[in-house]
């Protein structure tokens, strides 16, 4: 692994490159203009992309702003745009929410921490695991939602359309990517530490739950966050397993009763042809933006506050 | 103690000592271990709960359906009186929205990371890199809605004339860009990746044989960081297949077999979300199709997923 150069590196390549170039003479002005011209093309690739980013944002915020009340947390969704709000919606996103929590944080700890800590990495079965994780990330997420349709709404499972049928669901699809950030924060844990513990005569779970794991607690809680904020604006498996495009009242509980979600109830706006929808729907996706960038700092906070150099 | 294993050790009969190991798991442990490994266990099952939830009702799909219909027949009409399966038309619905995705997404995001990697500084990198994190967190329904009300009608209104008809309020083309810019985090950051693991000693020994910038960056770099890009490509490519949203609200819902981006389609992935948010009775032929439907898209973006090991696998170079 070789460091990328930093701004001093680079300095020091660009003064090679020059002291070279005045042996050599000077480039053509054609090799030059071509070198200027692919600097500007990949520059102005980048942004693009964050042009993008930014009128998203501000299109949403532009034709949200008419809506941007309490009304929208307040009040049902109702077939009148003007008196429509996303209360069910809101109030069905965190009781998903919750479920995935309830379910993907030690599902994900516990597969990371035998992946990192226990696996033996040669044994095919452990390798089979490893490789299907990295597989299931790619998995299109309507797929999980097939899944969620045929095993968990119906099939084995049979909850039903209910709201902890939508966590599960959205736990599954983000269950590799939290295996992946546990593995990380794990992995940066330096052995000394497990060394050192097993040296004392800890045993390895001993080390592993006395030493390892609180050392990696910033970096898993970072990880756990930026996959919740993936689930949180999943929509696509959900319209399958039932969060039923329109409901008026808040869900009984996880386990009985239709319930919503914010980015589903969205879709169901923006499906609309009338404009008022739209101004509802932009202002939900600024709802939806909000939390998320707030989600987002947060972790990112957490991994500088606390994130450890050994 | 100490003192008595040292004399042991260096006595003339010390005894074979065990090899030094951890200490023996306590009581419980390894209990504690099994049910971490069970956690491993549960990915796994979630493939295999995939594909048999994918499978039986394929399977009694066909059974009423000759596969040779499913691929070969015109028109995709499941749900009219006198119903149709030709799956094609929705197969070729995915693949006009992925064309245009592609052509949007892949020379932006390359061109992301290589600006990122060869050519930003350490200040712009500490902006771009997490600006493009939040582009990568946006949800898809922001993405449609994007797609619906920004870009097709700027879209419409920049539509030159000899192209014909202007698309309408549902466009292939539209959904296609729009999904482009949804894959340009995932193709930038992991080619940035790819870029920046080139050792440094390739870019300072092209720098000393007189290589400029470009150089260095299209004919060192590049090629070196190759396996990386090639994934990052395939990766957003499967992204772009497997989307919902955005083709769902953007697309429009009618099967069209072209590849024109001006025309309103309707991809797989539409068609498995609106048919089932509608009215359908389970076990009815309808039912079956989300389910073929969905092993077919299951297939084809598996099928990506491993050319993009193989390719890795190809053309990696192993450095130090």
């Amino acid at each position: 692994m070789s460091a990328p150069p930093p701004a001093r590196v680079q300095g020091t390549l660009d003064a090679a490159a020059g002291a070279t170039r005045e042996r050599l003479g000077r480039l053509p002005a054609a090799e030059r203009a071509r070198g200027t011209a692919f600097h500007l093309l990949v520059f102005l690739a980048a942004m693009i992309a964050i042009a993008g980013l930014v009128a998203l944002i501000v299109q949403a915020a532009v034709e949200g702003r008419p809506r941007l009340d309490s009304a929208l947390v307040t009040e049902q969704p109702s077939s009148v745009a003007e008196e429509g709000g996303f209360q069910s919606a809101i109030y069905g996103t965190l009781l998903i929410m919750a479920g995935v929590i309830v379910t993907v944080v030690p599902l994900g700890i516990g597969a990371a921490i035998y992946l990192e800590e226990f696996a033996d990495q040669t044994r095919w079965y452990n390798r089979l695991i490893e490789v299907n994780i990295q597989n299931l990330a790619a998995v299109p997420s309507i797929v999980f939602g097939i899944l969620g349709l045929g095993l968990i709404v119906r099939g084995p499972l049979d909850l039903g359309f209910v709201a902890y049928a939508g966590s599960l669901t959205l736990s599954l699809l983000v269950l590799p990517t939290v295996i992946l950030a546990c593995r990380e924060a794990l992995r940066a844990v330096p052995s000394s530490i497990r060394e050192g513990a097993l040296a004392l005569g800890a045993t390895r779970w001993q080390s592993v739950r006395h030493q390892v794991l609180p050392a990696a607690v910033p970096g898993i809680v970072t990880g756990v966050i930026l996959a919740l904020s993936r689930a949180i604006g999943e929509t696509a498996p959900l319209l399958l397993v039932g969060a039923t495009v329109f409901v008026t009242f808040n869900p009984e509980g996880p386990f009985e009763g239709a319930y919503t979600a914010l980015p589903v109830a969205i879709f169901n706006y923006v499906a609309r042809p009338q404009e008022e929808f739209r101004v509802l729907a932009a202002a939900g996706i600024l709802v939806l933006l909000v939390v998320l960038l707030l989600m987002n700092s947060f972790a990112i906070w957490l991994r500088n506050r606390y994130s450890q150099r050994w | 103690m100490a003192s008595r294993d040292i004399s042991a050790a260096v006595g003339p009969a010390a005894p074979a000592r065990p090899p030094l190991t951890a200490a023996p798991p306590r009581f419980g442990e390894r209990a504690l271990i099994a049910l971490l490994a069970l956690c491993g266990v549960v990915s796994v099952a979630t493939t295999v709960g995939i594909i048999v939830a994918l499978a039986e009702p394929t399977v009694e799909f066909f059974g009423e359906i000759p596969f040779g219909d499913f691929f070969s027949a015109d028109a995709w009409a499941p749900t009219f009186a006198n119903p149709t399966f030709g799956v094609l038309e929705i197969v070729l619905g995915t693949l006009n929205v992925t064309l245009w995705a592609i052509l949007a997404g892949i020379p932006l995001g390359l061109g992301a990371a290589v600006y990122l990697s060869e050519y930003a500084g350490d200040r712009v990198r500490r902006v771009l890199k997490p600006a493009l994190e939040v582009l990568a967190g946006v949800p898809t329904v922001a993405f449609g809605f994007f797609a619906l009300t920004f870009i097709t009608p700027i879209i419409r209104d920049l539509w030159p004339g000899f192209l014909g008809d202007p698309p309408g309020i549902f466009s292939a083309g539209a959904a296609g860009l729009v999904l482009g810019l949804m894959i340009v985090p995932i193709i930038a950051s992991i080619s940035d990746d790819a870029m920046r693991s080139v050792p440094a000693a390739l870019r300072e020994g092209a720098y000393a044989l007189g290589g400029t910038r470009l150089q260095v960056a299209t004919r060192v770099v590049l090629p070196a960081a190759l396996s990386g890009i090639v994934a990052s490509f395939v990766l957003g490519v499967s992204r772009a297949v497997g989307e919902t949203m955005v083709v769902l609200i953007a697309a429009g819902a009618t099967p069209n077999a072209t590849l024109n981006p001006a025309e309103s389609i309707q991809t797989m992935t539409a068609f498995i979300a609106t048919t089932a948010t509608g009215d359908i009775g389970v076990g009815t032929i309808t039912y079956k199709t989300i389910f073929a439907v969905g092993s077919l898209l299951f297939a084809m973006t598996l099928v990506m997923n491993l050319i993009s090991i193989r390719l890795v696998r190809r053309y990696r170079e192993v450095y130090e």
